[in-house]
């Protein structure tokens, strides 16, 4: 019967893991939305955010919710180069070869951080580390409370940005109608690149709001990949509202399952969910389209 | 077959067949063997993949469960492996038929059917991370004793040939799609499923059966890798990276033909060996490794036999 006073506790850790996820997966989903490509360099690319947050810390000194400012910017250019003038230059504008691409991508990123950065698992040792909240039946850690409700917030600008100014209407037109889009005026291929870029940033935010409570190395990545896409397939492809419950979902799935079925079994519940969304809706909860 | 062509490859097969008496190098067969593997598996996801469309992104699964079918029959049963890679040839097929049948029974394509291949792969591992008789996490480790029953070899040499030997079948199948109306109808799916149903090509037996032949190819293959190298643990079995090396020496290769996935093998893992010798440092041959591949498919757009075959690129437009 631990397990039942044990199962608030789970669920909102859940919660607040799953608020994470969700921020991995809404850039997924904004790629997936608007390229039509899984973007298979994902997990690296929030690697890389871990690694930069790192660095801003042990060499600068700057806290990474602070390096959020500098973090955030600078993934969005790298994302945006990355897509601009390499993936869709090489690409040809065939999707298999974009997905291809990003793989490639993925293996020289993972073993350029296991050459520059070596295979060591680093941690960051921040003074609020071990601070807690006490809601009365959980104690819930500091950077993971900032974290959820970053995430919201960050899922919120992400919405406004698409929803209010011309370059989401830009965004979305292009999602939906690429010729159209390119007759009425615009520029296709910044566009693509604005998303990817935008996709990469929320993995800069991920990866600031992450490190303080979790550690890097070259193979971090890997552990979101199968998660995100998880989440993207289940809230629906290309939709964000999707992603953020997709998110929560998943997030509790992964903690209750762990409570009930132990560490590695545990890890079953998301695959199976992966599996009967594919199979029964794979349209997600909230998606549109096949 | 033009003439040529027929003496081409007989004098390379021959070639195949002496080059372990040629080499005395035992580094180098041992590469040589893992070549011819990788090409054999990236085969097996050719047929599924390159010729039916069906583009897999956890063929692995139809790998770790021949290896472990085998395994297991022969460290808990004693049942010597020859009779294990039979057994992982159907278990292999049974495998791809109950995975084909859910994804193609529910109509799942492109991405969707890559990313839940890529998820049964992942319950695969999960569950032999789990349960008692695949070892749990540390694996099934198989005891070396030589000898043709149990697929063993003190010598490098007998491993080559049976790599050899599934390498050439594969090709076999590869060619007998390529003049067989089962081929036509696969290639006529992977083009335009709806036309080839309305044809009357009936799509989901014909999907079926492909994926049921490279699940069976995927067993054999696990088989062979478990006597080699002697252990098998979850990650090894369904770990992501094989699903990606099958798929990369196939496509860059050039899938949907016959000799892509095994020029994409020697292409890959020369390029890998290479920078493998000269950089000794960790990550950086992969570094290379990897820019290589963006190249290729950035550059060769029908893979390498594209190069070879002197055809025009299919001109694509970019708004696919």
């Amino acid at each position: 019967m631990l397990s039942m006073t044990m199962m608030p506790a789970a669920i909102v850790n859940g919660l607040m893991f799953g608020a994470i996820y969700a921020l991995v997966a809404l850039g997924l989903t904004l790629i997936y939305g608007v390229l039509h490509i899984i973007n298979f360099a994902h997990g690296a690319l929030l690697m890389l955010a871990l690694y930069a947050t790192f660095y801003l810390f042990s060499l600068a000194g700057i806290d990474p919710y602070i390096s959020l400012l500098i973090v955030v910017p600078g993934s969005f250019f790298f994302g945006y180069a990355l897509y601009r003038w390499g993936i869709g230059k090489l690409a040809h504008g065939r999707d298999q070869n974009i997905l291809l691409i990003t793989l490639g991508l993925a293996i020289v990123f993972e073993n350029g951080a296991l050459f520059f950065f070596s295979a060591d698992q680093q941690t960051i040792d921040v003074p609020y580390a071990y601070e807690s909240l006490d809601l009365g039946f959980v104690f819930l850690a500091l950077p993971k409370v900032i974290s959820f409700f970053a995430s919201l917030a960050i899922c919120l600008l992400l919405w406004l940005l698409m929803a209010k100014t011309d370059m989401g209407k830009a965004i979305r037109a292009v999602a939906k109608e690429r010729q159209g889009a390119r007759l009425v005026g615009i520029n296709v291929e910044h566009v693509f690149a604005l998303s990817y870029g935008i996709g990469i940033a929320c993995l800069g935010a991920a990866g600031c709001l992450l490190l303080p409570s979790f550690y890097v190395d070259p193979s971090t990545g890997n552990i979101f990949v199968i998660i995100a896409f998880t989440i993207v397939v289940l809230g629906g492809m290309g939709s964000f509202v999707g992603a953020l419950v997709g998110g929560f979902i998943i997030g509790i799935t992964e903690s209750v399952g762990g409570l009930y079925l132990g560490e590695s079994l545990g890890q079953i519940g998301i695959s199976v969910i992966f599996i009967l969304i594919l199979l029964f809706r794979p349209t997600g909860l909230f998606g549109s389209k096949v | 077959m033009a003439v040529r062509t027929a003496l081409f490859l007989a004098a390379l097969l021959v070639l195949a067949l002496i080059a372990p008496l040629l080499i005395a190098n035992r580094f180098l067969i041992d590469v040589l063997t893992l070549i011819l593997f990788s090409a054999f598996l990236g085969q097996s996801w050719n047929i599924l993949g390159g010729y039916a469309g069906q583009f897999s992104f956890g063929s692995v699964v139809f790998f770790g469960t021949g290896a472990y079918t085998s395994s297991i029959l022969l460290m808990t049963f004693g049942i010597d492996a020859w009779i294990g890679a039979i057994a992982a040839l159907f278990a292999g097929a049974a495998v791809g038929a109950f995975v084909g049948f859910l994804s193609f029974r529910y109509g799942l394509r492109g991405s969707y059917f890559a990313l839940i291949t890529l998820a049964f792969a992942e319950v695969f591992k999960v569950l032999a991370n789990s349960v008692e008789f695949t070892g749990g996490g540390i694996g099934i480790f198989i005891e070396h004793e030589p000898g043709l029953a149990r697929l063993q070899f003190d010598d490098p040499a007998g491993y080559y040939y049976i790599a050899l030997a599934l390498t050439v079948v594969s090709l076999a199948i590869a060619w007998w799609l390529e003049r067989s109306r089962f081929g036509a109808y696969l290639k006529a799916i992977r083009e335009n499923e709806e036309a080839a149903e309305a044809l009357g090509v009936n799509a989901f037996r014909c999907k079926m059966y492909a994926i049921m032949i490279s699940g069976a190819m995927g067993g054999v293959g696990g088989t062979f890798y478990a006597q080699k190298f002697l252990y098998v643990d979850p990650p090894i079995a369904y770990g992501v990276a094989t699903s990606v090396e099958m798929l990369l020496v196939s496509i860059v290769g050039g899938m949907g033909t016959v000799f892509g996935p095994l020029v994409g093998a020697f292409v890959l893992h020369g390029v890998n060996e290479v920078t493998r010798h000269y950089i000794e440092t960790p990550g950086l041959s992969l570094i290379v490794y990897g820019l290589i591949l963006i190249a290729i498919i950035g550059y060769l757009p029908n893979g390498l036999i594209g190069l070879f075959k002197g055809r025009p690129r299919p001109k694509e437009a970019e708004d696919a």
